[in-house]
């Protein structure tokens, strides 16, 4: 494995993290701010406070951990899509700005409100949106190279189908990956109402995530055809990733085992991910940027990877104990201790 | 929008970000160490009131932490979306040190998470204080990795440059440049004082505002001490940035201290407006500058008139300059008359005027962090990485930085009025009279 290889993957592997915990993170937002206005509040607040509380944090660092990685190994990626991406990065964090400190608003400083608990779950759903438009940029036909630098073509972003497809699947994605861990959640909490609740959202999100997912391959065959034929060569881990998703889908209907649900569901997006992200190889920026071209030097890139491994080092430890101090400490998720500062 | 209409709103909306970001940021440098204090404190002097001191310092921290984290993210985007030339140039020297930065920030958002929801959890307390040291450890070497960035834009080093190429990079060599130890030392010592005299204003705000508990007045004197600490200890290493200012940044020091010829025995100008090349109103005091820089009143000081003039910065950074460095030997000295005067039962520090003087001391204390970046960031105009790339060059082409500028400042609008509200709620609501209260009916409760 080339040192191109290792980097790429190391990024890719933090982006999958960062997209699994936001996804929880946004999800469960726009869930707490609909059972509002459902005047269903009662029954998911408390145990999606519960989870976010110790941990909104450290979602934040996954997404800037990813994009410092990505300069840092790839720097002509910060040329490329620094330029281009000005306007849909700034909004996306405005929005996450916007939402981040005001959960802390709200949750320490007793800022409550429902006017903040709304807008707080209606931006959940437009971070996702605003940061998948890079995955369409990514394929190629919307950007231009100039004398004086290069353009983005808003029209043709907004036009496209790809790019709505793209957007309708983050949405249900998120939806659905936030579901399924609430319910896993709650059912741990032993409060089945909330758990009731929240496997019924799982199973109505799964539909369109997995519909909007196959429409995107096929899209893909008009817009980037060197792309399609490279996703298709990789057929058996879509379908692997499939079968998952069949699994996950199977065990919510039958009411067993979550636990193992959430983790079919992870393994499902992992695989998925993986696989998208492999066929987009070579090209970072299709067609002006390969990963090869981009990378930096390599005393750099040893350096980064050293870095890397005694970060995780660090981590991995730090992360398991508050997992174990948390997640899976039984007194603190079904609310028996309240030790907050 | 042409491309000088892309760098000025560049520059605008970096600077506004940043000063905007740095409030926060050193608040979330100095504050855990704070808290770690007291923490340590109340479990050595078994006394109930450093304890609570540090919760309650620990609740207001969270809201500063929250905006401070967003706004770290926002820097840390905009870095590749407003200068992506220097990015692609610079990335490939100095990435080791922004990554790790993250590294920090991610150690410390972990042990946040778990010391936040821990205070009773476990029997003994000391358990409690072991997890704020890598909350203390995380926080200061984010500063130190991300004020090691802003070292080598100042002096770049670690790669050759071989015909607009960099090559034989060595990022260790980047790390450790000239400009990093006095700069880190600096940044991490004013964070610590700045925070320090933050929460003295609010204690001494609440002894004028009615609360005469001991509480507060523990409060005040355990950070005046500590803030005095840290303010010697940043104006020795402010005189050691000097030092390296006159032998590696000559132009930043002589365009702070209006000194245009270079002569030996140089002094050192204090205040003064500059009318044509003329500086008038200062106070010199002579050979000072020749010491500032040299050590040696008799030392050559090397004029601004040495360097062309597209590669000075401008002139105004001498007012930045002389309102930090006021700022700093009045905090001092305010400190030290406080900490002596405690020792030696002097009845003024204990009148209103003097208290009212403590509670400016933490805007003031914050003003003069804003100063210092200031007068750090101009004092290398024209340059974006000192000697290689001039800040036009490095500007993104995007025609619409103006639009983002305005979004920008509406959200940083609404992050600091809603961060103030947010606090003053939280503690006018919950006051220490009635939390310790509170705890002594909770504690009778249990004993029954």
């Amino acid at each position: 494995m080339t040192l191109e290889i290792i980097g790429i993957t190391v990024l890719w592997l933090f982006l999958f993290g960062y997209v699994i915990v936001a996804s929880i993170d946004f999800g469960a937002g726009f869930f707490n701010a609909y059972s509002l206005f459902r005047g269903k509040q009662h029954i998911l607040t408390r145990i999606i406070q519960r989870y976010l509380s110790p941990v909104w944090e450290v979602t934040n660092v996954f997404l800037v951990f990813f994009f410092v990685g990505m300069v840092g190994f790839f720097p002509k990626t910060a040329y490329y899509y620094g330029t281009i991406l000005l306007v849909p990065a700034s909004i996306a964090i405005a929005l996450l700005a916007i939402r981040g400190s005001y959960y802390a608003f709200t949750t320490y400083g007793g800022l409550k409100h429902k006017r903040y608990t709304y807008l707080y779950g209606l931006s959940g759903l437009f971070i996702p949106a605003s940061l998948s438009i890079v995955l369409t940029i990514s394929e190629g036909g919307f950007v231009t190279e100039t004398a004086s630098g290069i353009d983005l073509d808003y029209v043709a972003l907004f036009t496209s189908p790809l790019t709505w497809s793209v957007v309708v699947l983050s949405l249900s994605a998120v939806l659905y990956i936030s579901a399924v861990f609430l319910t896993w959640y709650a059912h741990k909490a032993q409060d089945e109402p909330a758990t009731e609740l929240l496997r019924k959202y799982a199973l109505i999100w799964s539909v369109p995530a997995i519909v909007t997912a196959t429409g995107i391959i096929v899209e893909l065959k008009d817009h980037n055809p060197e792309h399609y034929s490279r996703l298709v060569d990789l057929w058996w881990l879509f379908a692997i990733s499939f079968i998952l998703f069949a699994g996950t889908v199977y065990l919510l209907g039958k009411r067993k085992s979550y636990g193992i649900a959430f983790g079919l569901l992870t393994g499902q997006f992992l695989i998925a991910f993986f696989a998208y992200g492999i066929s987009h190889y070579p090209y970072l920026l299709y067609p002006f940027l390969k990963l090869y071209d981009s990378f930096t030097n390599e005393a750099m890139a040893i350096a980064l990877i050293i870095a890397f491994i005694a970060g995780l080092g660090l981590l991995l430890p730090s992360l398991y104990l508050l997992l174990r101090l948390f997640l899976f400490n039984k007194d603190y998720v079904q609310g028996k201790r309240d030790d907050h500062a | 929008m042409g491309n000088e209409e892309s760098v000025f709103f560049s520059r605008v909306l970096t600077e506004l970000t940043l000063s905007f970001h740095i409030i926060y940021a050193t608040i979330g440098v100095g504050i855990p160490l704070m808290i770690m204090i007291a923490q340590w404190l109340g479990i050595k002097k078994q006394d109930e009131h450093y304890i609570l001191l540090a919760r309650r310092w620990t609740r207001g921290f969270v809201i500063t932490v929250a905006v401070g984290v967003v706004t770290g993210t926002a820097i840390g985007l905009q870095l590749s979306l407003l200068w992506p030339n220097f990015m692609e140039l610079a990335g490939n020297v100095i990435a080791l040190p922004l990554f790790m930065e993250t590294f920090a920030f991610f150690f410390e958002a972990i042990f946040l998470g778990i010391y936040l929801y821990t205070w009773d959890r476990f029997e003994n307390q000391k358990k409690h204080l072991l997890l704020l040291i890598p909350v203390a450890i995380g926080a200061s070497f984010s500063a130190v990795f991300i004020t090691i960035v802003n070292a080598f834009m100042n002096a770049p080093q670690g790669f050759d440059l071989v015909d607009g190429q960099l090559v034989n990079i060595n990022p260790i060599l980047a790390m450790f440049n000239p400009a990093m130890p006095t700069k880190v030392a600096h940044v991490l010592a004013t964070a610590y004082m700045t925070s320090a005299f933050l929460l003295a204003s609010i204690g001494a705000y609440r002894l004028l505002k009615g609360s005469d508990h001991i509480y507060h007045k523990k409060a005040v004197f355990l950070t005046m001490k500590i803030g005095l600490i840290f303010s010697i200890a940043a104006a020795v290493i402010g005189d050691f940035s000097g030092k390296y200012l006159a032998e590696y940044q000559p132009e930043k020091l002589a365009a702070a201290e209006w000194h245009f010829e270079t002569h030996e025995g140089a002094p050192l100008m204090l205040y003064g407006v500059l009318d044509d090349g003329e500086v008038k109103y200062a106070l010199k005091i002579p050979y000072a500058l020749s010491i500032l820089a040299h050590s040696n009143p008799n030392a050559e000081v090397i004029g601004l008139n040495e360097f062309p003039e597209d590669e000075t910065p401008p002139l105004y950074i001498h007012y930045l300059f002389d309102g930090m460095v006021t700022i700093g030997i009045w905090m001092t000295v305010l400190s030290l008359m406080y900490v002596v005067g405690v020792w030696m039962k002097w009845s003024f520090i204990r009148t209103r005027w003097y208290r009212w003087l403590i509670v400016l001391g933490g805007p003031l204390s914050v003003l003069a962090i804003e100063l210092g970046w200031w007068f750090a960031e101009v004092g290398r105009q024209p340059w974006i990485l000192r000697g290689i790339m001039k800040v036009e060059e490095a500007a993104t082409t995007s025609g619409q930085v103006d639009t983002m500028l305005l979004m920008f400042a509406g959200l940083y609008l609404v992050l600091g009025v809603g961060s103030i509200v947010v606090l003053t709620r939280m503690f006018r609501k919950n006051p220490v009279e009635q939390e310790l209260a509170d705890r002594e009916a909770e504690k009778e409760g249990e004993l029954r």
